[in-house]
């Protein structure tokens, strides 16, 4: 996958990602109309279907909501870099199949172009040339990631199965 | 193998001793979704392609987030929980029962030693009766209607022993905030933290919910309150850690000097001295969430307002943490004290804590809030600012219209009251 980053900082929380008042939706591209909106009003107008999110630690914390993963990736978004991650936004993203790579301290610009090999865990700087190698995901959450997420998993699967 | 309390709780659910670091499968005692939640996890449950729920009455459903429903939108999606609840045979509490997680362990959904999960971050408030309580999103709480089981990463612990005694005029939310503030909204990232020590084995209740529910705002998975000195209205077996546990971090503090704390905007781990905001000028006053909006945070406030009325220019808005509370409240006639004093009583319920309606501040107005989040844009608006305090001081705030320190000598919260929380 290729894509630009938009770079954002520490504790983006989901208050940010896609505010309260906007997440008593079943529609996914309602969110997504409103994805960043208090944090990055022109973010939606500037990314492009394929674009990375590209943030430093603890990303999406704050609320439990998934419509905060679903927001982003109902916008194009096709993965969230990041030094590190809440916890439940980390697994919310796992379990909707929108890609999450957790890297540690970075330098990855706005703008810069990325490509992200998720085999390999592999997030690569192709402006800057620097690769960087994603902390492993449990292997339940390896799984769940890749048959599309958690809903599609159980409906295969029926169970947890580890 | 010594084992702190949440490595026991999770152990005992497996029948075989877990390690931090462990990826385990756990069965669930209960799972709760609201209606911020449950729409998407009720849709993810048919799309799983189940039929029935693992455990009708284990699954429990509450509206609460945006109650009574402030647009068609999401009258809808209302209507869509009640058709589910009534089809599938599961428990839901409908517009005014009250925020999900006091509904949880008022109706004993949630008792010592169990494990549940819901769908909202605050869950860690389950942590006050002893419980592991923890937060997931709604396909995961999908998962869980439909198998009792999910998937968690043993945690490693942090000890948090709190000694010393809490000053006459500070309370569990002071407590909290600061130690969020020490800590910080990473501070507990992945971590279990157990809270213990002399400080507060005299706490209701209700002041241990205070505590355990702010722990997610540290990033903590769970926030248990040490069960020696909790009263329940049933009998329960209390739980220990083992005295010799291995605790990946422990934090000492002793809350003899502690003075009133309040967070700044636009972060609650931004905690300071109250004194430092004093006299700032303020446009709303509320007090509720599942943080403190329960019997003893409005008697707090009454004990402060009783005889007199807030300033002119305040809006004070009050919403319960349950019917249960509010119908207390009233019997005491605490409810007819701070409506006399100018307070606004709205539906028990999360009101104006997460921006969706009944009091969504306008541009540059001020409040200060008894609520566990004031992130930018939380009430509904960006351009409000959003203290947090304890339910003392934003009634003194009320009072005298600029933020204030609850007068001295008000009296302690935490030994106030013994009845439900
Ligand atoms: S009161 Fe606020 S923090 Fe608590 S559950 Fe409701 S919305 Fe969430």
């Amino acid at each position: 996958m290729k894509g630009k980053a938009h770079r954002y900082g520490d504790h983006v929380n989901t208050d940010q990602i896609i505010p309260g008042q906007y997440t008593k939706t079943l529609d996914v591209d309602e969110l997504a109309a409103h994805v960043l909106e208090f944090l990055d009003p022109d973010f939606r107008t500037r990314m492009k279907s394929g674009d990375f999110v590209v943030a430093g630690e603890n990303f999406g914390c704050g609320s439990s909501r998934e419509q905060a993963p679903l927001a982003l990736k109902a916008a194009g978004v096709a993965g969230i870099v990041a030094g590190s991650f809440a916890r439940i936004f980390f697994r919310n993203a796992i379990n909707i199949g929108l890609p999450v790579l957790e890297i540690g301290s970075h330098d990855i610009a706005d703008k810069n172009d990325l490509e992200i090999d998720l085999e390999s865990g592999t997030v690569t700087d192709l402006t800057a040339e620097q690769t960087y190698q994603a902390v492993e995901m449990p292997r339940v959450m390896k799984e769940i990631l890749h048959e599309g997420g958690l809903t599609a998993y159980l409906k295969n699967h029926g169970d947890y199965d580890l | 193998m010594s084992q702190t309390l949440t490595e026991k709780i999770i152990s005992r659910h497996l029948g075989k001793s877990v390690q931090p670091g462990e990826l385990v499968i756990v069965p669930v005692d209960a799972v709760m979704a609201s209606d911020a939640t449950a729409p998407y996890a009720i849709k993810a449950f048919q799309e799983m392609g189940t039929r029935r729920l693992w455990h009708p009455e284990k699954v429990i459903l509450v509206i609460d987030h945006a109650a009574p429903a402030p647009n068609p939108r999401i009258g809808n999606l209302h209507a869509l929980m009640r058709k589910f609840a009534k089809e599938m045979g599961c428990r839901l509490y409908d517009v005014g029962a009250g925020i999900c997680h006091q509904v949880m362990v008022e109706n004993e959904h949630v008792r010592p030693g169990d494990i549940v999960i819901g769908a909202d971050s605050h869950s860690c408030t389950y942590g006050a009766v002893a419980a592991f309580g923890t937060g997931m999103g709604s396909t995961d709480v999908a998962a869980l209607m439909s198998t009792g089981k999910t998937w968690i990463k043993v945690p490693p612990t942090i000890k948090v022993e709190i000694t010393g005694n809490l000053s006459t005029d500070t309370s569990a939310k002071d407590l909290i905030l600061f130690l969020v503030g020490q800590l910080g909204t990473n501070g507990a990232n992945y971590q279990a933290i157990e809270y213990t020590g002399e400080a507060i084995k005299g706490f209701s209740l209700a002041s241990r919910m205070t505590l355990a529910s702010m722990s997610v705002e540290m990033g903590a998975k769970s926030g248990i309150v040490d069960p020696a000195g909790l009263t329940l209205p049933y009998p329960f077996e209390p739980m220990k850690a083992d005295p010799d546990a291995h605790y990946h971090k422990v934090y000492r503090f002793d809350v003899s000097e502690l003075s009133s704390q309040i967070s700044l905007p636009h972060s609650p781990d931004q905690a300071v001295s109250l004194e430092e905001a004093a006299g700032t000028s303020i446009d709303v006053a509320f007090i509720g969430t599942c943080t403190n909006g329960r019997l003893e945070d409005l008697q707090a406030a009454a004990q402060i307002l009783e005889g007199h009325h807030i300033a002119p220019h305040v809006r004070m808005i009050i919403a319960p943490a349950s019917r249960e509370v509010f119908n207390q409240a009233l019997q005491q006639g605490t409810v007819e004290i701070l409506s006399q004093a100018g307070a606004t009583f709205i539906t028990p319920g999360c009101g104006p804590c997460v921006g969706t309606h009944l009091g969504v501040p306008g541009d540059r107005e001020v409040v200060i809030s008894t609520a566990n989040r004031n992130f930018k844009g939380r009430m509904g608006n960006p351009n409000s600012s959003i203290y947090l305090a304890s339910p003392a001081a934003v009634a003194a705030s009320a009072l005298r219209g600029v933020i204030s320190a609850p007068p001295d000598g008000s009296p302690s919260l935490q030994n106030e009251t013994q009845e439900q929380p």
